[in-house]
């Protein structure tokens, strides 16, 4: 075990993966001299060359259009994702090839291409530094999605999503990549995708969350103490989603909020709920409340405090789910 | 060698007219190798034409015509070797045959049916793709991705002139220069994105020349002659293999046939340029070729045809005679490794369907 921040997680991971299987590669903008913007891929091209960690010219679907070739020729790139917002002239070739080759070759051929991006708000960013995307890689067929919370989830999620078979898109809540260590397992290190795990134990409302929202549900659970005991589930894998994790959760408390920082509308906390909807409606005691971000543009950074679910919106979901 | 028309932007030509042009050749290129070449026009085009009567017949569905694109698809495939790989547009559909596919694979694409989905790997022929030009980067990583490896192969991806206008090519060939991937970068230039000349395009005088912008040789070649697409692609070919990276290649020729069946040129194409093309296309252009050089009888072109022929119409009965797709296929391959949700979805639809 080592302490490590989640960042630097992310890095080990990589330097894992890549030791133990030469045909992981890593390419990206200033992924190579410069190490990343954030330094996730710091040390990897003087360890393994400048043909395995690979600066590229800045072209976002060159990038992952190129990335499905090179699994055509027996690659198995890990791509970088700038920013989030970074991630959107990518798309053309996410929602029309990646989630689609495999299909389309009736399952002769795998593209087990990993697509890593920092994302999330709370940063006092540029405009188009802070969005929270998940619900678009979601909802692309063939495409996997993690989002880790912790140091230790952000190696082992990565690791699981280089060595699957399918495309998997993870996003790492860049708010949290330098705020706290945590003893992380030296090593190989997989933490499988579709298990969720329960950060805090509960028993009168579940807080459903991801990513950057998990600290949060458990800062507002620490709020809560003495007025409601609230359990936090960590979902770390939006697709696959693991519904027993969820319903067993709900089956006990009886109540879920669901936060997530993206906007509101067909967002993925609307799946959950549906989920709830469809499964666990006899198990319910009060409405499915969520607790999300505006359908607005991110805001303006001084206003973005305003924007992001806090402590103050989530605790008084709870109240309201607990007085209904 | 090929003859260079500057009054043409620098058209390379080999093909002459019969007349006041005088025919060329290509070095290295047997009799057998011509006759090899005007077999698989003969294929593209029976292939093709049928396609359009099977499409009116309601046996095939809308079906994207490539007629007198013949000439570019052969001569370009005949300069790679078997493990060098095609990234096809809808509009090559069948350049597998090329390539020993069978017929009915590529009918049952058509079809809509999952057994024209091949499997690449069996025929080096990457899957169709059907948005413009967002294949260009998966030939240009394949390429790449395999002189990483130390393998001597070379990608070829084909498109049409509207695709240069696609931000996926300039990408794609941003990063074919950079890397000096061992691409060829084949433009069929046929003046026509459905309704919207080249003209409205670009404001580019070729789009040969837009190569320049990405450090690699751009190249104009007469798309109708097979021989000088041929030697075009074999001199990309060896650029590539030796390392000096890709080669965009324009060949210009006219669409002398709809988009695809689903459309009506009569309403924006110029007639007169179209009966042009028709009288000049390229499979009766390399037969005349060859007539004059004494290397195609009657006989043997009566043989070529029938063959093909008989081809199609085993082609047509084997994909008919396909049993009708399991319900499974929906779900199947959508993940290598499945989440469970899928599993359920099918459960419930077999349920539903009763079988």
């Amino acid at each position: 075990m080592s302490e490590r921040f989640l960042v630097e997680a992310v890095n080990d991971a990589l330097h894992v993966e890549m030791e133990r299987d030469a045909s992981v590669l890593v390419l990206g903008e200033d992924v190579g001299k410069l190490g990343g913007v954030f330094r996730a891929t710091a040390g990897l091209q003087e360890r393994f060359g400048a043909n395995r960690c690979i600066d590229t010219p800045l072209a976002e679907a060159g990038i992952l259009g190129t990335a499905v070739g090179l699994c055509m020729a027996g690659w198995r790139p890990v791509v970088e994702m700038q920013y989030d917002a970074f991630s959107y002239p990518a798309l053309d070739q996410l929602i029309t090839h990646v989630g689609r080759y495999h299909w389309r070759t009736r399952g002769t051929m795998t593209f087990p291409l990993t697509i890593r991006m920092p994302y999330g708000g709370g940063v006092r960013a540029p405009e188009l530094h802070d969005d929270s995307p998940e619900a678009h890689y979601v909802h692309t067929p063939g495409v996997k999605v993690a989002i880790p919370s912790t140091p230790a989830d952000a190696k082992g999620l990565l690791t699981a999503a280089i060595r699957d078979p399918d495309p998997v898109v993870v996003l790492e809540p860049k708010l949290h990549y330098r705020t706290a260590k945590q003893e992380v397992p030296d090593g190989e290190h997989v933490v499988p995708l579709g298990q969720a795990r329960v950060a805090r134990e509960g028993v009168d409302v579940t807080l459903v969350a991801y990513g950057a929202m998990v600290p949060l549900c458990e800062r507002a659970a620490d709020a809560l103490a003495g007025e409601a005991s609230c359990e936090v589930l960590d979902l770390r894998s939006l697709k696959p989603l693991d519904e027993d994790a969820l319903l067993a959760s709900v089956a006990k408390t009886g109540r879920a909020v669901i936060v997530q920082e993206a906007p509101r509308v067909a967002g993925f906390a609307a799946e959950i709920a549906a989920v709830l909807a469809e499964k666990a409606v006899f198990d319910l005691h009060g409405p499915v409340l969520r607790v999300t971000g505006y359908d607005v543009p991110y805001p303006y950074w001084q206003l973005e405090d305003y924007y992001m679910p806090s402590v103050e919106r989530v605790t008084d979901a709870v109240r309201r789910v607990l007085a209904a | 060698m090929s003859q260079v028309l500057p009054a043409e932007r620098g058209l390379r030509r080999v093909i002459g007219d019969g007349a006041s042009v005088p025919d060329g050749q290509v070095d290295g290129l047997s009799a057998d190798d011509l006759l090899a070449l005007y077999r698989g026009l003969v294929l593209l085009r029976t292939y093709d034409e049928r396609s359009v009567v099977y499409h009116r017949q309601g046996r095939i569905g809308t079906y994207a015509i490539f007629w007198n694109h013949e000439a570019m698809q052969v001569g370009s495939a005949f300069a790679l070797e078997r493990r060098d790989w095609i990234f096809p547009s809808y509009r090559e559909s069948a350049i597998g045959l090329l390539r020993g596919m069978p017929v009915a694979t590529v009918l049952q694409w058509w079809r809509g049916h999952p057994a024209g989905w091949w499997n690449p790997l069996d025929w080096n022929v990457a899957s169709i793709c059907v948005p413009i030009g967002t294949h260009v980067p998966h030939a240009v990583g394949f390429a790449w991705g395999a002189k990483l490896r130390g393998e001597d192969r070379v990608a070829l991806v084909m498109f049409g002139d509207g695709a240069t206008s696609e931000g996926s090519v300039h990408e794609g060939m941003t990063f074919a220069g950079v890397t000096k991937a061992p691409v060829i970068l084949f433009c069929n230039n046929n003046q026509w994105a459905i309704s919207t000349p080249v003209s409205e395009q670009t404001a580019a005088p070729t789009l040969a020349e837009k190569a320049i912008g990405y450090g690699m040789p751009g190249v104009r070649v007469d798309g109708g002659d097979v021989l000088a697409v041929y030697e075009a692609t074999r001199e990309a070919v060896a650029r590539a293999r030796a390392g000096d990276g890709p080669t965009f290649i324009e060949a210009v020729t006219y669409r002398a046939a709809p988009h695809a069946t689903a459309d009506d040129p009569s309403l924006y194409i110029d007639e007169e340029r179209v009966a042009e093309a028709r009288e000049n296309e390229c499979v009766g252009r390399f037969a005349r070729y060859l007539e004059r050089a004494g290397l195609l009888s009657e006989d043997v072109a009566a043989e070529i045809k029938d063959d093909a022929l008989a081809r199609l119409r085993e082609g047509i009965a084997e994909a008919e005679a396909e049993p009708p797709a399991d319900p499974a296929l929906v779900f199947d391959y959508a993940y290598a490794s499945p989440p469970p949700g899928l599993a359920d979805d099918l459960a419930e639809l077999r349920r539903i369907l009763g079988r």
